[in-house]
């Protein structure tokens, strides 16, 4: 199998869309927290007993958050399609209904295509259940358990386009194991940040674990970039990880330096949604950047020093 | 040894998912209310009961509020006619008194002693997209009603801590929306989600002895029974004060309540 350019051209870039949209869904969901508007539209899967609400206020975000979830919700059902219809044909039936020896991708498809289709369904069903919690938390009124278990679910469907992204483009083998405790890492700081959002954990403890992240972070991209300064297609990746990380951390100190000083504001002040948004938003990409940091350093696909293995 | 570090990593996580609760400033009051009495409600004797009245004074300079940003909705900017609108968190009166504080008897009445509900409704009016009044009273059981003058949409959003938590949407033009309240609560925060900057709040009382001082800072709580009452003034920002009082049959104090800026 070919572990490298694996999907066809356009499907790689349908996912690559597929990711784009996701991480605009993720700031839109942001907007949407940050400007305390996730209960301006009282019913759901309608909005203001509509299908298009009259747009002001508040609405503007939560309907705006709403319709790029079904936007996304589709495109993943294509691209797992997409996927599937890549599948490779079952063991022992070729395309003319003759016996085979062995696995093939249907005509037209690249080799390798059907290595990510558990990961396109998961995708899926990611996303529907998403929904599902996003209506949840508008029926029961914003309850933690929901609205923490949205935003994390959201990180974690992004997290799973952009496994799909370079599997796409690099295939499925292993994983760097340095940069998969990091990533998941990251995601558990995205728990706690929601966590802190919605006043149920408390701040302390998204600091510590930003603390602990960014050793972790430092761990994986370093550990790379040591072994790795000939090859660009590590050391790049692995700087990216690095100036995402610290990136990160500073947004965090102006989101909670923000959150302070406009605690007494009558409404959501355009400086603290800035910050907040945009520490969820570099959140996402770093989280996204180690997973795909763990799926290409992998040892099988690059030795210690560089060089990427073709099966 | 891993079955150790997995329990050290859930034992820390709920301890740290136990901080930070997210209780509001205004204090969710919880007083239960002691068993009825048989026999009738009672109703307050104005003619023969107690009174209790008073000022609730703000010493210092008077707060600068900020201004609200109405942008995001055009109609609510309308209605103002390009005039800009201060929050209205803190409203000190010419007189120097402060206008919005809840004033209730927070305890010493009769044990067990069911009052009348008043047929009354109480109306919380969404009008140039602000509460009118920002601060209501209404007592349990006791209907309210919150209306829309708007030309623009509004959710209505209490937040309760005791009482059952609601939002519904509420169109230009539509009927005016008739709750009640079944539990003690002093105060419920009332939000907009399409208009961040609305806010309201609900003082919730098991009797009729309540007030909210408005233009010239004063108050008057009528027909109380003779005895000796814990008066507590709650304000959104500045939070409670209390002082007690005792009055008799047809007798009137008069106590001074003060906030410092």
């Amino acid at each position: 199998m070919h572990l490298n350019n694996v999907g066809s051209l356009w499907l790689r870039r349908y996912a690559v869309l597929v990711a784009c949209c996701t991480f605009a869904l993720l700031i839109a969901g942001g907007l949407v927290t940050s400007n305390d508007a996730a209960l301006s539209v009282p019913d759901w899967p309608l909005s203001w007993g509509h299908l298009v609400p009259t747009l002001e206020g508040g609405i503007r975000y939560e309907f705006a958050h709403r319709a790029a979830a079904m936007l996304v919700a589709l495109l993943t059902v294509g691209l797992a399609l997409a996927i599937q219809v890549g599948q490779p044909l079952p063991h022992g039936r070729g395309s003319d209904g003759a016996a085979t020896l062995q696995s093939e991708p249907r005509p037209g498809y690249p080799p390798g295509v059907g290595s990510v289709s558990k990961l396109a369904w998961a995708a899926v069903v990611v996303v529907l259940a998403q929904a599902a919690l996003g209506g949840a938390a508008v029926r029961f009124l914003t309850p933690a358990w929901a609205t923490i278990a949205h935003a994390s679910l959201g990180q974690l469907f992004f997290a799973l386009i952009v496994a799909i992204c370079v599997a796409l483009y690099a295939g499925v083998a292993g994983a760097h194991v340095p940069s998969l405790v990091c990533a998941a890492a990251l995601f558990a700081q995205t728990i706690l940040g929601a966590g802190v959002r919605y006043g149920v954990v408390a701040p302390a403890a998204h600091i510590v674990g930003a603390l602990l992240a960014t050793i972790l972070v430092m761990w994986a991209g370093l550990s790379i970039l040591m072994r790795n300064m000939d090859n660009p297609k590590l050391r790049r990746p692995a700087m990216l990880l690095l100036s995402i990380a610290f990136s990160q951390v500073f947004l965090g100190i102006g989101a909670l330096m923000a959150r302070v000083a406009y605690a007494a504001a009558p409404q959501p002040m355009p400086l603290m949604v800035l910050f907040t948004v945009a520490h969820v938003a570099v959140g996402s990409l770093a989280l996204g950047a180690a997973v795909a940091l763990a799926m290409l350093a992998r040892p099988a696909a690059f030795p210690l020093h560089g060089g990427m293995v073709t099966a | 040894m891993r079955k150790h570090w997995i329990g050290a990593i859930l034992a820390a996580s709920l301890a740290l998912a136990g901080c930070g609760g997210d209780k509001p400033s205004e204090t969710a009051e919880s007083e239960a209310t002691a068993p009825a009495l048989s026999g009738p409600p009672a109703v307050p004797d104005e003619a023969n009961g107690g009174t209790i009245t008073g000022k609730v004074a703000f010493a210092g300079a008077p707060p600068k509020m900020p201004a609200l940003d109405m942008s995001a909705s055009p109609a609510c900017e309308r209605a103002y006619k390009g005039v800009e609108q201060k929050s209205e968190e803190v409203v000190v009166n010419p007189n120097g008194t402060l206008k919005n504080v809840f004033v209730w008897v927070k305890s010493g009445l009769p044990a067990g002693r069911q009052w009348a509900v008043p047929a009354t409704t109480v109306t919380l009016d969404q009008n140039g997209c602000m509460y009118r009044p920002r601060v209501i009273g209404v007592m349990t059981g006791q209907s309210f009603e919150i209306a829309n003058s708007d030309p623009t949409n509004h959710n209505i959003h209490p937040q309760p801590q005791l009482n059952p938590e609601w939002n519904e949407s509420q169109s230009t033009g539509q009927a005016a929306v008739t709750k009640t309240f079944t539990r003690q609560e002093v105060m419920i925060p009332v939000k907009c989600n399409v208009h961040p900057w609305m806010r309201s709040f609900i003082g919730v009382v098991a009797h009729p002895f309540f007030a909210v001082t408005g233009g010239d800072g004063t108050f008057t709580i009528k027909g109380l029974p003779p005895g000796t009452y814990v008066i507590q003034t709650l304000h959104e920002k500045y939070g409670p004060i209390e002082q007690t009082v005792t009055v008799g049959p047809k007798e009137t104090k008069t106590v001074e309540f003060s906030y410092k800026g």
